[in-house]
């Protein structure tokens, strides 16, 4: 017993060992972001103004994210998740309500863009970066204009193109191509869907993540699903792409800031999303990171040949068929059994 | 009491990093969170995880690691006789050249191969120079094998490697003395005597070939799921610690199963089992 309790002892020394070389002068503000997904030079720009420093942290994929937060432990102030992660934290009491009248920048945001269904009141998030999944191709192989889904089916293009190794997102693909919706909670649809996945597995180059630019740049495929801002890298510095968005309809997704829970510095946190929201900042991001922002004085401070392009600002029109994707609870494991059906195969 | 003490810092570790998380595995694999919060104590995971597809795609993994770990074994065997029978001053040198590529980063060496079996990559453009057609060596089980072989080759050659030059020469002398030829004294006393090198390099290469899952999603381009890479989608995109868990219990399992298969057939006399090895 005694030897339990001077183990028990020693972890709690452990413990106060690490906490003790905290200095208490300077407030610190943990963001925690997407990989590559803002400008690191607006943390000097942060500090000089208010004094606060960023100590920044990046992850991977949503569910990364959401895994570390939801175990606890963690002391994130600010997080950028997406859409449909957001309405799972909300509804799991996973973050803090924000004071829009301590965001007096959040006027900036194009109004199209807030009090969307995954967060209705923006009570808790506020807008960062939008845009879409389409499909990017290298004309000097494609000759054809690409405007359907149905091109990833084609037997001519077999071997060329590359899905995402993402199952939510080439599901997406496969329930817009026949016509369901992609938020779809009926397992027959979840079913037809894997079926003309299976069929067209065989023409799949690769299912890729984070290297299909590399792919696309080298010529290792000539078409691939990706997000926009992926599409809009590519474009900007090479002449022989295009991206298309697909007429049977996409996913459009947002990527809104938030507070977690157990976050410390509350009040610099409302400062960060202000100062994010700031027409100049906004800029700095938008132009490091290339996706499409919500800020309207953003927008005024960008290149106007990226208005009306697919790949940033596409026109309204083009995005009937688009959905934002919503948190499936507990059917997310229909998704789990259909994709692994997929992989097995 | 001195050696009571001086173990007490090996005890805390092994209780902290292996005790400890195993019991935790263990125990996320044997319950079943509801969507309220509540859990309950269950087999459904280990039930779920003998579904058809999930055997398939074990059946699978199991192929590939496998294979990797034979491949290796015929191609690292000879090399470690080659390495132990060099003059020593070379041998210092070889063995280091051997060991070299393995301080660069694991996945930048991947990543290496993805450029060198690409469509438009070295081997195809030696193979266009020639005026052959092009081949698709990515995305294959060819290349995952090939990386898996390339990436734990080293583990095969180095145990088996020492073993063989800290092995007796005085015996291998004797049976050429008995007026064994070259063939029966590999047989009958080099080979023998290397199997504790032979078992550790089989184990060191097979766990991690059976439970990689960044191999195959870089040169398997996603196309198939191996075991590591149906564990890790659980962990990290669906969120179901619990069948996470039961799965890699499962793993687990099948590793010690094999293990205890090969000390088995590893030899009787205790001191010829790879168990001093590893």
């Amino acid at each position: 017993m005694k030897k339990v309790l001077s183990l028990v002892l020693l972890v709690a020394l452990m413990g106060t060992l690490f906490t003790g070389c905290k200095k208490d002068d300077q407030v610190v503000l943990n963001v925690y972001n997407w990989g590559d997904y803002i400008d690191e030079d607006i943390f000097d720009i942060f500090e000089e103004e208010t004094g606060i420093k960023v100590n920044y942290e990046t992850y991977a994929t949503n569910e990364e994210m959401y895994t570390k937060i939801k175990k606890g432990g963690t002391q994130y102030d600010i997080a950028i998740p997406s859409d449909y992660m957001i309405e799972k934290m909300i509804k799991e009491d996973l973050v803090e309500p924000i004071d829009l009248t301590k965001i007096p920048n959040y006027a900036n945001i194009d109004t199209r863009f807030k009090n969307l269904a995954f967060d209705p009141n923006n009570a808790y998030s506020v807008p960062y970066f939008w845009g879409t999944v389409g499909i990017i191709y290298n004309t000097n192989i494609i000759t054809e204009p690409v405007d359907s889904w149905n091109v990833l089916w084609d037997e001519k293009y077999a071997g060329q193109f590359t899905m995402v190794d993402s199952q939510r997102d080439s599901i997406m693909v496969a329930l817009k191509k026949l016509g369901y919706s992609m938020n779809t909670k009926s397992v027959a649809e979840l079913e037809a869907a894997r079926d003309v996945l299976i069929e067209q597995k065989p023409n799949v180059l690769a299912y890729v993540g984070d290297n299909v630019k590399d792919m696309l740049i080298s010529e290792e495929t000539a078409m691939a699903v990706v997000w926009s801002g992926e599409a809009s890298t590519v474009i900007q510095e090479y002449d022989n792409f295009e991206y298309a968005l697909p007429k049977e309809g996409s996913n459009i997704w947002f990527d809104n800031v938030v507070i977690p829970k157990g976050a410390k510095n509350i009040d610099a946190a409302h400062q960060f999303v202000d100062f994010l929201c700031r027409g100049d900042i906004g800029f700095k991001n938008a132009d490091y990171v290339g996706y499409a922002t919500c800020n309207t004085e953003t927008m005024k401070l960008l290149d106007p040949a990226l208005m009306g392009t697919t790949y940033a600002y596409p026109d309204d029109a083009l995005l009937e068929n688009f959905e934002i994707f919503s948190d499936p609870g507990d059917f997310i494991t229909e998704y789990d059994r259909v994709w692994t059906e997929l992989k097995a195969k | 009491m001195i050696k009571k003490l001086s173990s007490g810092p090996y005890l805390f570790w092994i209780a902290m990093f292996v005790v400890i998380p195993i019991l935790m595995v263990f125990g996320f694999s044997m319950i079943t969170t509801n969507s309220d919060g509540s859990w309950q104590i269950t087999f459904s995971n280990f039930t779920r995880a003998f579904d058809p597809i999930y055997i398939a795609v074990l059946a699978r993994s199991l192929k590939i690691a496998v294979e990797a770990t034979l491949i290796c074994f015929f191609i690292g065997y000879p090399m470690a006789m080659i390495l132990a029978k060099m003059n020593v001053r070379f041998r210092t040198f070889a063995v280091m050249m051997f060991v070299v590529p393995m301080w660069m980063n694991f996945l930048l060496r991947t990543y290496a191969w993805m450029t060198i079996l690409g469509k438009n990559g070295v081997l195809n453009g030696i193979l266009s120079f020639l005026g052959l057609p092009q081949v698709q060596f990515l995305y294959s089980e060819g290349a995952v094998l090939l990386g898996m072989v390339y990436n734990f080759l080293p583990f095969m050659v180095l145990p088996i490697y020492t073993v063989l030059t800290k092995m007796d020469q005085s015996l291998i002398e004797a049976a050429e003395d008995l007026g064994g030829n070259k063939k029966i004294v590999f047989l009958k006393v080099i080979f023998p005597l290397s199997v504790p090198g032979i078992l550790s390099g089989v184990s060191m290469v097979f766990m991690p070939a059976v439970s990689t899952f960044v191999i195959s999603n870089l040169l398997y381009g996603g196309q198939y799921m191996l075991i590591g890479n149906l564990i890790e989608q659980q962990f990290l995109v669906i969120n179901d610690w619990n069948f996470g868990s039961a799965v890699a219990m499962i793993l687990m399992l099948l590793i010690l199963v094999s293990m205890a298969i090969m000390n088995r057939v590893g030899g009787d006399n205790p001191e010829e089992r790879g168990v001093n090895l590893w």
